[in-house]
């Protein structure tokens, strides 16, 4: 299968997991920790990257040879902001609620390093389909990482999950609290901490 | 006068662009190794904070903002791409000048100068300078004015240079202690800033 050569497929599954974007290339910190208190917002964002590393992966892929190299940093960011603008204005069209919480980090997608980075070690050397394919499986492998981050802020801080009661109202008879703390942005980077932790442990070659 | 000096300890401290809002990690975390790099890092940063922030203003109440070029017109949907620019050029022109007028530092500065164009931070501030533009005046974290943004602006500055120098110190101190090895390097780097930002967050009650 030429659509899925060998190639291809280590460029979609790899950032999945032994080179994840945000563990191990320690990339678009940024946003991965500022809007993870919930879980609804954490897909929406992964989602949102997802969809714009990969055409801005396509993008730059399809015109690298006639870009001058010494302006491809102006080039890069104007292609990547004119996608973040077209998913701003869609999120507010059809999602205002989510787009209010994500507020200014989806402003910020423009300079999250995923891009840039994706788009410099990889797009901008690869032919279309395969920097296609990288920019989904780093989207996803980003993805990945704010939904386990905000599964387990919003369970523990509120209870919730998608704005769903799951913790049973005899546990608060009883005595259960929600942890008020894992709602305040500190803990969504001790929590990224012990990600990173189980991810390294069990994965022994990177240490 | 006094909402201005509000205004700048508040962004300090309160809203701080590492604790309160994560903006800037990238480079924060791949910059910390050493305080003399963080702080010349830090410097760089606030000194292009301080030159886009009120750009940007400018640009939001002159060109983009409603009725302004044209009757009825509302540009703001273009702003992302109209800071990035600014941004990337402007940070072009202070690379060119320190370059020019100061060797030593540019020397000293390296690679981090051009990816300053690239730091959240410096588009955060602007995005969220965008935001407070509409906020009314009684707030105390409103924007209303030129000199209020020069004031965000260079308390944001300030606050995320305070922020690498600390993780800079606690870093090559770190360096001698016993961390478990899946921990080592990034892991426990991450621990330490969200220590770091729970000690942040009893400042959150300041009001000048």
């Amino acid at each position: 299968m030429a659509l899925l050569s060998k190639a291809n497929q280590e460029a979609l599954v790899g950032p999945l997991n032994l080179n994840n974007p945000v563990v191990v290339q320690v990339l678009g910190i940024c946003s991965a920790l500022a809007v993870t208190a919930q879980l609804e917002p954490a897909i929406v964002m992964g989602l949102s990257v997802t969809i714009i590393t990969a055409f801005s992966n396509l993008i730059i892929s399809l015109i690298r040879n006639s870009i001058p190299n010494r302006i491809r940093i102006i080039v890069q960011l104007v292609v990547v902001a004119a996608l973040v603008t077209i998913v701003s204005q869609v999120l507010k069209a059809f999602a205002y609620d989510v787009s209010v919480q994500l507020s200014v980090y989806v402003g910020l997608i423009i300079t999250n390093c995923i891009l840039m980075g994706r788009l410099e070690a990889f797009a901008m050397m690869n032919k279309p389909w395969p920097s296609f394919l990288d920019g989904i499986g780093n989207g996803i492998g980003y993805a990945i990482i704010l939904v386990i981050v905000g599964f387990v802020r919003e369970l523990l801080g509120s209870g919730t999950l998608f704005g769903f009661q799951v913790v049973p109202d005899w546990c608060y008879e009883h005595g259960y609290m929600n942890n008020g703390m894992m709602t305040m942005p500190a803990m969504s980077l001790i929590i990224v901490g012990c990600v990173i932790w189980a991810h390294r442990a069990y994965n022994k070659e990177l240490q | 006068m006094e909402h201005l000096i509000s205004l700048f300890v508040r962004s300090i401290f309160v809203d701080n662009m590492i604790f309160a809002f994560f903006l800037g990690m990238c480079s924060y975390l791949a910059v910390s190794k050493s305080v003399k790099t963080a702080l010349g890092l830090g410097v760089a940063v606030t000194f292009v904070l301080l030159i886009t922030v009120p750009v940007d203003y400018l640009l939001q109440v002159y060109v983009l903002g409603p009725d302004c070029l044209v009757e009825g017109v509302d540009l703001s949907f273009l702003s992302f791409i109209l800071f990035i620019a600014v941004i990337a050029g402007i940070v072009q022109l202070v690379e060119m000048v320190v370059e020019r007028f100061s060797p030593s530092l540019y020397a000293a500065l390296g690679i981090f100068l051009p990816l300053i164009a690239v730091n959240c931070a410096i588009m955060g501030a602007s995005l969220f300078m965008q935001q407070r533009i509409t906020m009314p005046e009684t707030n105390s974290q409103a924007i209303t004015g030129v000199w209020d943004s020069v004031a965000y602006a260079l308390g944001s500055g300030i606050g995320w240079l305070l922020a690498i120098t600390c993780l800079a110190a606690i870093r090559e101190k770190m360096a001698y202690t016993d961390v478990p090895r899946p921990l080592q390097g990034l892991g426990i780097t991450f621990i330490t800033v969200g220590l770091m930002a729970m000690a942040f967050m009893c400042f959150s009650g300041l009001n000048l």
